[in-house]
């Protein structure tokens, strides 16, 4: 495998074309990191972030309004464990916990059922980040929840759509993305058909990749490909996972219970029909409504940004602060937090990062 | 965030439910998104679902295709 890798990158560095890509997913942003690809790649060839770290992605207005919601003594929060150290204004969801809210980190969104099930007197929410893929597996639980005829599970839906966040950045004047390497996981519950549009639309080619460091490369691959042919198709490279369908049973679970809403991104601002809420079925169990949280406004983490990083615009060494008073140990901003948050990946894995600590 | 595990399906349960091997580890997981699932299958696993089948013979031609295009100089 060592040899069709080597040729693969053979293949890479024989382009002299000044060529910019864009990996979506914060999955392959880290695999990206931990593989060293970055530093394999020609200089004209440029790997930049996206907005696909769903926790980096989330609004700092947001952010606040949860932190709100666990100051309520009879509320249980389960979150995945990339949110506790998130920063909020004033504070994060692990600072909450030492201070005696309970926050509980689970691996899967069933266990809530269970949780929710124990403790009859409290209310049990359920911390709704990510994207398509973490969405179906959400609404099954509130299917099993209704079935169960639990009254103390809610959910506080922050889950947003991909393709309306690359749109916008495909749209952008600003930003110069060439093509897109796109999430493996995320496609395999879409299906195709928005990178079709979008490669069609922007005349962008599109690549849906896996997440080794051979299905990267070979994504580089097919991508430069098409740019020498200048083709602009949606393709995928990650066959043995992602069908051009995607997964109908998995869509259908989303649509029985969330519709689409106005999304707030960090970096990308409001975006129309990005989000995803509760069909008024489901009102009950929608934790914004239950516990009437109101909107909370962003305000800025002075110096960071993640923002910027986010769209491609900006990368994490160009920041101020990155290395200095951000760092994994005392992030400032989300894209320090979570492990793959792309100031999170060149930190722990760029080398060259001690001449920014000097 | 959006990460998936392969895992094979030992054993299918009631309500969707179904035991995986995940590297020598067993789990329950739900099936759900995936009702047509046999026991023998690999399934990607995310969040505590499988999310897709996982079909090996499709990743293998996707190296051989490109294998080909290298071949022939195309690239």
């Amino acid at each position: 495998m060592a040899s069709y890798s080597q040729r693969l990158l053979q293949v890479i560095r024989s382009t002299n074309r000044e060529i910019s890509l864009m990996e979506v997913c914060g999955t392959h942003t880290m695999a990206i990191a931990r593989s060293g690809i970055r530093e394999l790649l020609p200089p004209n060839i440029r790997l930049l972030s996206g907005p696909g770290c769903p926790v980096c992605v989330t609004s700092q207005g947001d952010i606040d309004s949860v932190i709100e919601m666990v100051r309520r003594e009879e509320v249980i929060l389960l979150t995945f464990g990339d949110m506790m150290r998130v920063p909020g204004t004033r504070s994060s969801l692990q600072e909450e916990r030492s201070r005696g809210a309970d926050v509980r980190v689970v691996y899967s969104p069933l266990e809530a059922l269970k949780i929710a099930e124990n403790n009859p007197d409290r209310e049990v929410v359920f911390l709704g980040i990510g994207f398509e893929t973490t969405v179906p597996t959400v609404a099954v639980t509130l299917e099993e929840a209704r079935e169960a005829g639990l009254h103390n599970f809610s959910l506080f839906s922050l889950h947003k759509l991909v393709p309306p966040a690359l749109e916008l950045i495909m749209s952008d004047p600003e930003i110069r993305v060439d093509g897109l390497i796109c999430p493996g996981h995320v496609t395999a519950v879409t299906g195709l058909r928005p990178y079709e549009t979008l490669a069609h639309k922007y005349g962008k080619p599109c690549v849906v990749t896996g997440f080794e460091a051979v299905d990267i490369l070979e994504g580089i691959v097919m991508l430069i490909h098409q740019l020498q042919n200048s083709t602009a198709r949606a393709e995928i490279q990650y066959k043995r996972v992602v069908k051009p369908e995607g997964n109908p049973a998995a869509m259908d679970a989303i649509w029985r219970v969330f519709e689409t809403a106005p999304s707030r991104w960090r970096g990308l601002g409001m975006i129309p029909d990005s989000g995803l809420q509760l069909r008024d079925e489901y009102a009950a169990m929608d934790a914004r409504r239950k516990f009437n949280l109101p909107e909370m406004e962003d305000i800025p983490i002075k110096g960071c940004i993640c923002g910027a990083v986010l769209t491609g615009k900006k990368i994490p060494t160009d920041c101020a602060l990155f290395g200095r008073s951000c760092t994994p140990l005392e992030p400032v901003g989300p894209c320090m937090v979570s492990q793959e948050g792309a100031c999170a990946a060149y930190y722990r894995y760029t080398p060259g990062k001690r001449k920014v600590l000097e | 965030m959006c990460l998936g595990v392969p895992g094979r399906i030992i054993e299918m349960k009631e309500n969707y439910r179904a035991i995986v091997d995940v590297n020598g580890n067993r789990m329950e997981i739900s099936v759900r998104l995936t009702p047509e699932v046999q026991v023998g299958q690999y399934v990607l696993i995310h969040a505590g679902f499988a999310m897709e089948i996982i079909d090996e013979d499709a990743a293998r031609e996707t190296m051989q295709l490109l294998l080909e295009v290298m071949e022939y100089g195309q690239l």
